[in-house]
């Protein structure tokens, strides 16, 4: 990545502003997936002294920052009390320390990366993202969302509901990507299944979710159906990690897991 | 663009362009001691310490570190000596090319973590790939040394 101009802004209306004077601008978190790219960039904004860098408990909710690192919301005891410590948990399987004291919130969402550790335990619990410009939506929503407007993640909001929960990464080695990742919560009673690095984004099973929802009791029969509903209405496809076929499979054993674990 | 930062309880100012990394200011400054291996956010032998907190250089924009404290292994001679003891010792060194970055990282696991187990060690250090020893040499010689400060 190439960047001709840097600027620290001061506030969130500064940041905007910028943002909009050049196409290549951009808003530039930690900057690690950034490096990545051959972008060359006009201005990269720095959101540093905007002061979007707490993490809130309110008695609701979690709120946290575009600008916290992905190492200070593992660390939270709050959320890690919270849904069986899933949030935390997936955030603990990505890369090492040394990486997560520099990736950013802002940019691991608003990045919608198809892998994310992040997204899918989130997605799994009650999220809902605040934009500067487009205001307060669902995550899922917002992962849906496509427009061509230039907006700030300002923070996350997710709901304190009484959350059990599953996560678990398939990775081929200590440091990768996911080959497919896994989230299953129960909110007093409502299973909810999302399934990521199929390897598209991460996504509800929505079909498998009205089915299990619908049942009177959760036995090894219903969760057996509900695997075999997610794998058939979720699209998974191949890629250099793994086959659609693996791929599959994989996401079979840990729906099947998930639910184990969330009804037990 | 000036930077101000503080290395090593030294302060230093630098003119970095707006993509230069740490890695690369601090190597042109003679910290030779923080290393390149994969330049691309995967190995961790570029760590270093941000206000005591473990980060890779290469993937750390320069201007990002202006106003912060950058402690590099020459900031911790004493403990990074006592611990490359216990590596001789237990063959936990061959080439050495990941061992700053190792000892740093471990300085900041103590800060972090009080009594750390074997899974939180193995855990926090991740991140610090060693392409010779196998790390099991590594693992006791940081036990032992979190033996000595006990
Ligand atoms: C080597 C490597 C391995 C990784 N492995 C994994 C993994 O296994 N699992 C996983 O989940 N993640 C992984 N990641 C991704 C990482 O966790 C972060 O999600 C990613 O680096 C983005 O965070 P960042 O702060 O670096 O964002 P940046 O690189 O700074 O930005 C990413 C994008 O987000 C935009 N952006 C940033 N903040 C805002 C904001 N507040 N408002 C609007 N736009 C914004 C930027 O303009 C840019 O388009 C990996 C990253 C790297 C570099
Ligand atoms: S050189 Fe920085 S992580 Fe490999
Ligand atoms: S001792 Fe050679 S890389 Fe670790």
């Amino acid at each position: 990545m190439e960047i001709v101009n840097y600027f620290k802004a001061k506030t969130v209306e500064e940041a905007y502003k910028k943002l909009q004077e050049d196409p290549s601008n951009l808003i530039i978190g930690g900057g690690a997936w950034l490096r990545l790219s051959s972008k060359t960039v006009n201005t990269a904004i720095d959101l540093e002294y905007v002061g979007l860098n707490q993490i809130k408990e309110t008695e609701n909710s979690i709120e946290i920052d575009a600008y916290v690192t992905l190492r200070e919301v593992e660390k939270n005891e709050a959320l890690s009390n919270l849904f069986s410590g899933i949030v935390n948990k997936g955030i603990s399987g990505i890369m090492g320390v040394a990486l997560r004291n520099l990736v950013t919130v802002g940019g691991s969402v608003v990045g919608k990366y198809s892998f994310s550790d992040f997204i899918t335990p989130l997605l799994a619990v009650n999220t809902e993202v605040v934009l500067y410009k487009a205001g307060r939506m669902s995550l899922e929503d917002f992962l849906k969302l496509r427009t061509k407007e230039k907006d700030i993640l300002l923070k996350i909001i997710i709901q304190k509901e009484e959350v059990l929960g599953y996560y678990y990464k398939m990775k081929k080695t200590g440091l990768d990507f996911a080959v497919v990742n896994v989230g299953v919560t129960n909110t007093l009673g409502h299973l909810k299944i999302v399934v990521g690095a199929r390897p598209s984004l991460a996504a509800f099973a929505v079909k498998a979710m009205d089915y299990v929802n619908n049942q009177e009791t959760v036995t090894d029969e219903v969760i057996e159906e509900t695997a075999n509903i997610a794998i058939n209405e979720l699209k998974f496809s191949t890629n250099s990690k793994a086959s659609k076929e693996y791929r599959i499979e994989l996401a079979k054993v840990y729906i099947r897991r998930g639910l184990k674990e969330v009804t037990k | 663009m000036k930077i101000y930062i503080e290395v090593n309880g030294q302060k230093k100012v630098y003119d970095v362009a707006p993509d230069e990394y740490l890695l690369d200011t601090l190597r042109e400054d003679n910290f030779y001691s923080i290393k390149r291996g994969c330049d691309n956010s995967s190995c961790g032998v570029c760590t270093v310490l941000m206000d005591g907190k473990a980060v890779q250089s290469c993937t750390l924009l320069s201007v990002k570190a202006d106003g912060h404290k950058i402690t590099t292994i020459e900031g911790y001679q004493d403990e990074a000596k006592k611990l490359s003891e216990h590596f001789g010792h237990q063959g936990a060194d061959q080439c050495g090319y990941c061992n700053s970055s190792l000892a740093l990282t471990v300085h900041a696991m103590k800060d972090e973590i009080v009594k750390p187990t074997n899974k939180d060690i193995k855990e926090y250090l991740v991140g610090n790939l060693c392409r010779c020893t196998g790390y099991e040499a590594q693992h006791r010689a940081i036990k032992l040394c979190l033996e000595d400060d006990e």
